[in-house]
């Protein structure tokens, strides 16, 4: 876990982006999954910094007094290869986190938006499998640790240790399960320790006080605030609710928190930031651009313009 | 079952006659009591004619893979059934869930709601449901030398609504009440949970909100209708499959979303706790009333309860009451939809691997990513891919049999009723009487049956016009 890859590099961000793409290719053609002639992206980068863990990351950001940058992507979406380019983009527009989606089918924290990107994904035959190769080939080449974000029962299906393990070795440090509340948690909670997966949990502004610190105590990574009552999906803007959530959290725990559910604009971003959150989670959004767009290669640059403007928004 | 009088009689009858004396306690909060299970000395609790629930406390154990010591104490403090049932929801619910079940175990003590409760069960519902023998049936099912088992009837068709389903609504609806929520939504798959919750919104001024699979208002579309009528909206579900599991999945969403305003009529005997428990209760009534029948018509009780299992609540509610009863056989009848090797069926206790879906862990139809299969069946109301967290622990436990019958097999038992009865049934009810003809041959002369005729089948006739040649 973080711990084992803790490097004194303190310029970390800077090196980030000024990696050569050197390599590129080579690593790629080496994947499993279908890769048409697309040509990759040249800002794909090869991380030549150990990858920390999700709450080591948001120390050093905090010590540079920053806030991190959480994008979601929903895995397969509209195929694996884009997926992989995605990754690659959002790590080298200056992502802190990223979270990746493991589609499934019957996402019942999702709106409509990550819905439809799962049934899409699906559809076009995206397995659990599949997913891993991917990432055992992606990983390595980013500097941003990757969090899954996946529904319950594909995890047991694998069996939970096995899932853990398997995750860890491709190098993912964090996991949400948006369907598992912290009374069903023990399995996952001793399985993420034992592998070293940080396991993210949610709190909501419909729980109460002394729930979420028994959510707090118990998550790892970061605390993740739902910032509106419902399913994932934009909103035109962010509750007020959140700030006063931020506040009862922080006198709770140390642990840094990151906003999310409806955050989409730059504006959002600016006004959990100013509330007090540690990281801002931006998902639906992205999801929509990337489905939205004429082609995946416009997709992937429209989603580096919004990455960006999002980012600019955070310094 | 409703005065004392007739509950103290009862327990006379029944100690008189020492039948399972110990299992029964009369009550007269039907839907309310928790049997606990500990065994008791059976004269003192045949004195208790005590309108008390246990408030139900368990022991704060887990009841991890190997039981405890009470396996049939259910569910326990966390809503499980052995390892199944649980609360597998978004966060957002987890305090909507805590206040649901605290808000159930009050009103199972308040007297006043009871007694409302029963009222419109009784004068609304049309309660209690007859015990019917059938007797053109039961001859149908003797051998040559005319013995066979005797087959009854509980006619839960004949409720309003024609299904068991509006045990379940009003029970919900009147609860939605007290909890000061005036917004109910529920999902449907063919319609007769659809239709009960419209009623009872109807029928207490709650507006009301209906998911449906788009492919289901296309075959049930009188249902939908139906719904319309009486005042409810149907929101069209089209992602995923677009049917009940899909409607199932938008229904909780929307909760996710209004849960402060907004209460969930869930129609089956799954979904996160307290569901399982709370809708279980509220159908037990099907059984008590079978219990106190069985001994008015013939002095003793039932050998074998029959009943379909879709999501299970009809099957639970008959069931309940007699699964302290040993030596009563409980038999759930899944779809086996065109067959249990075609992939093509809702056979989730005979074919399906344990997960976690819409709330809950049970048996579900899944691939091997853990993606939930389509399931198939004629009966829209079994067309789901998971059960009740109950059976699957019944099952495993081996206190419940699960067989499964086909689309062809439930349409023979449909027509075979009708014209032997006068008795149309739904086409779930028809998986159940299609067992017969396995279970029948293999009973002992003079065993008796019943069979939970769940639903009428005025509701099917459009499905069976295309499958049926007369």
């Amino acid at each position: 876990m973080a711990i084992a890859f803790k490097s004194p590099i303190t310029g970390f961000f800077q090196l980030k982006k000024n990696n050569p793409e050197t390599h590129s290719f080579l690593r790629f053609s080496t994947q499993r999954f279908a890769t048409p002639a697309r040509r990759f992206t040249p800002m794909a980068a090869i991380s030549t910094v150990p990858t920390v863990g999700l709450s080591e990351t948001f120390t050093r950001l905090k010590k540079q007094g920053k806030v991190a940058f959480i994008p979601y992507i929903t895995a397969g979406d509209p195929d694996l290869s884009t997926t992989a380019e995605a990754l690659k983009v959002l790590d080298s527009c200056g992502s802190d986190i990223i979270e990746l989606g493991v589609p499934y089918s019957d996402p019942l924290a999702d709106g409509p938006v990550i819905q439809a990107a799962a049934t899409r994904s699906l559809a076009r035959g995206t397995n659990y499998n599949a997913i891993i190769s991917m990432l055992k080939e992606v990983i390595p080449q980013l500097s941003s640790p990757i969090a899954l974000f996946s529904y319950y029962n594909p995890i047991l299906k694998r069996g939970v240790e096995q899932f853990m393990s398997t995750i860890k070795d491709v190098g993912v440090h964090g996991l949400v399960v948006p369907d598992v509340p912290l009374e069903e948690t023990e399995i996952l909670r001793r399985e993420a320790s034992k592998h070293g997966i940080e396991l993210v949990l949610l709190t909501t502004p419909t729980t109460p006080t002394e729930r979420m610190k028994a959510i707090v105590e118990a998550a790892e990574g970061f605390v993740y605030l739902v910032s509106s009552i419902g399913v994932t999906g934009a909103r035109a803007s962010v509750s007020d609710r959140v700030q006063t959530l931020l506040q009862d959290i922080k006198a709770a725990t140390t642990k840094p928190v990151a906003v999310g559910f409806g955050i989409s604009k730059p504006e959002h971003v600016k006004q959990v930031v100013e509330w007090g959150a540690d990281g801002v989670i931006v998902g639906s959004a992205m999801v929509k651009l990337l489905n939205e767009a004429k082609s995946p290669e416009e997709g992937l640059k429209e989603l580096e313009v919004f990455t960006k403007s999002l980012k600019a928004a955070l310094d | 079952m409703a005065s004392a009088a007739a509950a103290a009689t009862t327990t006379t009858a029944t100690h008189s006659s020492s039948i399972r004396t110990h299992r029964f306690k009369p009550s007269i909060h039907l839907p309310f009591r928790f049997r606990r299970f500990t065994p008791t000395y059976p004269s003192a609790s045949l004195l208790a004619i005590s309108c008390t629930i246990s408030t139900r406390d368990p022991p704060d154990l887990r009841m991890d893979d190997n039981g405890s010591s009470t396996p049939l104490q259910r569910p326990d403090s966390f809503g499980r059934f052995g390892k199944f049932g649980g609360k597998y929801v978004p966060e957002t619910l987890m305090h909507a869930l805590s206040e649901l079940e605290s808000a159930f175990h009050a009103l199972a003590g308040d007297h006043e709601f009871q007694k409302e409760l029963h009222g419109v069960l009784k004068d609304y519902v049309g309660r209690e449901s007859p015990l019917y023998f059938a007797e053109r049936l039961t001859e149908h099912y003797k051998r040559p030398n005319g013995e066979g088992p005797l087959i009854y009837l509980k006619r839960e068709d004949l409720n309003h609504t024609g299904a068991h389903k509006i045990n379940n609504a009003i029970a919900q609806a009147l609860l939605a009440k007290r909890l000061g929520k005036k917004r109910i939504i529920a999902e449907t798959g063919a319609g007769q949970h659809g239709v009960a919750t419209a009623t009872v919104c109807a029928r207490f001024g709650l507006q009301c909100i209906i998911y449906m699979g788009a492919q289901d208002m296309e075959r049930q579309a009188l249902n939908v209708f139906r719904m319309r009528l009486l005042g409810a909206e149907v929101r069209p579900v089209h992602s995923g499959t677009a049917t009940l599991k899909d409607a199932t999945s938008e229904a909780i969403r929307d909760w996710v979303t209004n849960v402060e305003t907004t209460h969930y009529i869930l129609g089956s005997v799954a979904g996160p706790h307290p569901y399982p428990m709370m809708v279980r209760e509220f159908h037990a009534v099907i059984g008590k009333e079978t219990r106190k029948q069985a001994l008015e018509k013939w002095g003793g009780g039932p050998d074998v309860l029959v009943a379909c299992v879709g999501g299970g609540s009809n099957a639970i509610g008959l069931f309940h009451e007699f699964v302290g009863d040993k030596d009563v056989r409980l038999i759930g009848v899944e779809a086996a939809g065109f067959g249990l090797d075609s992939g093509k069926h809702a056979a989730t206790l005979t074919k399906g691997e344990v997960g976690v879906l819409h709330g809950a862990m049970s048996y579900l139809l899944q691939d091997d990513d853990g993606q939930i299969i389509e399931p198939h069946s004629i009966s829209a109301g079994l067309d789901y891919p998971g059960v009740g967290p109950e059976h699957s622990y019944l099952k495993d436990i081996g206190r419940a049999e699960y067989y499964s019958v086909t689309d062809d097999e439930a349409l023979e038992a449909f027509k075979r009723l009708s014209r032997l009865e006068g008795i149309i049934p739904a086409l779930e009810t028809s998986h159940a009487l299609a067992y017969l003809e396995q279970l029948c041959p293999t009973l002992p002369n003079g065993t008796r049956v019943v069979l939970n005729c769940s639903g009428r089948g005025d509701k099917d006739v459009q499905t069976a016009i295309k499958r049926l040649q007369l």
